[in-house]
C-alpha cells in the first residue's frame, strides 16, 4: 500500500464550516449507533482517521442487526468470486429467509418483527466461522458467504444454522415468545470459473425457493456435479507422486 | 456446448496461412502460466518469429502485471469499438507484441455469442500478421477457456508437480478430449525440483489417460513433453521485479529451459 495515501491533506481554507457541519452529523450518527467516541484532539490526524474508520464501519453494517449490509455483502461476494476463480477453493453461498415473517409483523407488530430479525441475525452470526460473512440483504432476507467450505460440509453447515434458529425462541414480551424458523438455499461457486454475483445468488435463490415450496424450515443445497476426476483416477495419478522411479 | 466446439474445431485442420495459434492453459491457476507464456514469447521472438501474446484471461488478466505494462488501449477497447485492433497491439519488453485484455473485461468472462464472435474475429485478424500467436487463457476449465483453446492450432498445458496442479491438468485434458477433436497436447512442467521429473510426470499422466480417457476414443490422446522448467529463485526475483526472466537472468537454468522449449516449439 502506498504510504502517501495515509497522509491527510490539511483542510482547505473556507471549507472549514461545511466540514464541521458534516462532522457534526457524522458524530451524531456514530453516537446513535453506540460508538464509544473518537480518540485524541478533534480534527487531529488520528481523530480524523478514527472518524473515517468508524464511518466506513457504520456504512457497511445493517443498523438493526449489526450484520454486514447489502453493500458490503456485494463487495465480499465479488471478492470471493475473484478468489475462487483464481484459487479454485470451494466457496458456499447461503441465502436465508425467515419463514412467514409477514405474520410476525401482522400479528405482533413491527417492534416484535425487529426483535425477531435481530435475534435471527445473532443466531446466524454465532453459528458460523469468523471468516464467514453474514449479511442482512433485505427485509427478512439474509445471505452468508462461506469461503473455503468443502462441498461435504455444506449440508452440515446449513443444517446447523437452521436448527440453531429453530431452537432459539425470541422473547418479544414478558409473556410472548416467537418460534422463528428459516428456510435456507445454497450453492457452491463453480470452481475455477469466474461467475457473476447475480448468477451465484440466483442459483442459491432457486434452492431457497425449493426449500420454501417443500415446506419451509429446511435447507436445500444445489446438488453437486459429478466430479470430473474420480478418486480412482487420482489414485493412479499420484501412484508415483514421489516420482522416484525415473527411467 | 458441443455445437460451439464442433463449429470451430474444423478450423484446426484447415487453417488459413499465417501464424500458428498456440493456446497456453493450465487448469489450476498460479502455476506460472502467464510467466511461461511471456518468456516463451520472448524466446521465440529471439529466434526470429513475429510473436503476439493475446491475453485471453478475460476475467482476470495479469499479463500486464507480469510485463510491467500500463496499457492505454486493450482488447476491451477493441471489443467495444473504441479503438482499432492495430492500435491495441503493443510492443512488449521481450521483442514481441501483446494484446492485453485490460480490466473491465469481467463482462466477457462468460461465453456469450458476442464474446465468442469477437474473440474469433480478433484471432482471425491477427493471424496473417504474425508467425505465432500465444493465447494466454484463464485458469480453470470454464467455457471461455475451452472455447479459446478450440480456436488454437495447438495447445500447451502448463502444470507443476503439485498434486492439485496435476489433477487439474488431467481434468483439462479429459474435458478437451471429450469436447474437441484435438488429440496431441503439449505439456510443460514448471517448478520441477529434480531433473527428469517432467518426463516422469508426462509418463504418469499418459498412463492415466490411456486407462481412463483413451479407452473411449477412436484416436487416442497423446501428451508430448515440451520441457521442464526448474524451480529457481531467479524466477521469483524476475516476477517481483516484473521483468522477463530472459532479460533479468538469461543464464539461469529456468531461462535456458524456456529457450529450449521455445526451440522445440519452433522446430515443429
Amino acid at each position: 500500500m502506498d504510504p502517501s495515501h495515509r497522509a491527510e491533506p490539511p483542510l482547505p481554507a473556507g471549507k472549514g464550516q461545511a466540514c464541521a457541519l458534516n462532522t457534526e452529523v457524522a458524530l451524531q450518527l456514530l453516537h446513535q449507533s453506540g460508538h464509544a467516541g473518537l480518540p485524541g484532539t478533534p480534527f487531529s490526524d488520528a481523530w480524523l482517521q478514527a472518524l473515517i474508520d468508524a464511518l466506513v464501519d457504520l456504512s457497511s453494517r445493517d443498523a438493526l442487526t449489526g450484520l454486514a449490509n447489502r453493500r458490503s455483502f456485494e463487495l465480499a461476494l465479488a471478492r470471493e468470486i475473484d478468489r475462487v476463480a483464481r484459487s479454485g477453493e470451494p466457496a458456499l453461498l447461503l441465502t436465508l429467509d425467515i419463514d412467514h415473517f409477514k405474520r410476525v409483523n401482522d400479528n405482533h407488530g413491527h417492534v416484535a418483527g425487529d426483535l425477531v430479525l435481530a435475534a435471527v441475525g445473532r443466531a446466524l452470526a454465532e453459528t458460523v466461522r469468523p471468516m464467514d460473512l453474514v449479511a442482512r440483504v433485505g427485509g427478512e432476507e439474509f445471505c452468508i458467504v462461506l469461503p473455503n467450505c468443502p462441498a461435504a460440509f455444506g449440508p452440515q453447515v446449513a443444517e446447523r444454522i437452521r436448527t440453531r434458529v429453530a431452537r432459539s425462541p425470541v422473547v418479544i414480551s414478558p409473556d410472548e415468545t416467537i418460534h422463528a424458523t428459516v428456510s435456507i438455499g445454497g450453492a457452491f461457486a463453480p470452481q475455477w470459473v469466474r461467475t457473476t454475483p447475480r448468477l451465484w445468488i440466483d442459483r442459491a435463490d432457486v434452492q431457497l425457493y425449493r426449500a420454501k415450496t417443500e415446506g419451509r424450515n429446511r435447507c436445500c443445497l444445489e446438488p453437486a456435479a459429478v466430479p470430473l476426476v474420480s478418486a480412482e483416477e487420482k489414485g493412479m495419478l499420484f501412484a508415483a507422486s514421489t516420482f522416484q522411479d525415473f527411467e | 456446448m458441443s455445437a460451439v466446439f464442433s463449429s470451430t474445431a474444423s478450423s484446426g485442420g484447415t487453417r488459413a496461412a499465417g501464424a500458428v495459434i498456440t493456446a497456453v492453459t493450465s487448469g489450476k491457476g498460479g502455476v506460472g502460466k502467464t510467466f511461461v507464456t511471456a518468456n516463451l514469447a520472448a524466446a521465440l521472438a529471439r529466434q526470429g518469429e513475429r510473436v503476439l501474446v493475446l491475453d485471453a484471461d478475460l476475467g482476470l488478466a495479469n499479463l500486464d502485471v507480469v510485463l510491467n505494462l500500463y496499457p492505454k488501449l486493450t482488447l476491451h477497447d477493441v471489443f467495444t469499438g473504441q479503438t482499432r485492433l492495430e492500435d491495441a497491439i503493443l510492443p512488449a519488453p521481450g521483442g514481441f507484441s501483446v494484446l492485453l485484455a485490460g480490466s473491465g473485461m469481467i463482462e466477457y468472462s462468460r461465453l456469450t455469442p458476442t464474446v465468442r464472435d469477437q474473440l474469433h474475429e480478433v484471432i482471425q485478424r491477427v493471424r496473417p500478421r504474425f508467425d505465432r500467436v500465444l493465447l494466454d487463457t484463464g485458469a480453470g476449465i470454464s467455457d471461455v477457456v475451452l472455447y479459446t483453446v478450440s480456436l488454437a492450432d495447438e495447445v500447451l498445458l502448463v502444470a507443476t508437480p503439485e498434486p492439485t496442479s496435476l489433477t487439474d491438468a488431467y481434468a483439462t485434458i479429459k474435458v478437451l478430449a471429450s469436447t474437441q477433436p484435438r488429440r496431441t497436447m503439449h505439456l510443460l512442467i514448471n517448478q520441477v525440483q529434480r531433473v527428469g521429473e517432467g518426463r516422469a510426470i508426462r509418463k504418469q499422466l499418459q498412463m492415466v489417460i490411456d486407462r481412463y480417457v483413451n479407452t473411449g476414443l477412436d484416436v487416442p490422446v497423446s501428451l508430448e513433453l515440451l520441457g521442464e522448467v526448474p524451480l529457481d529463485s531467479a524466477v521469483r526475483d524476475a516476477v517481483l521485479k516484473r521483468q522477463l526472466l530472459l532479460v533479468s537472468a538469461p543464464g539461469s537454468s529456468p531461462a535456458q529451459a524456456i529457450v529450449a522449449a521455445a526451440a522445440k516449439l519452433f522446430s515443429r
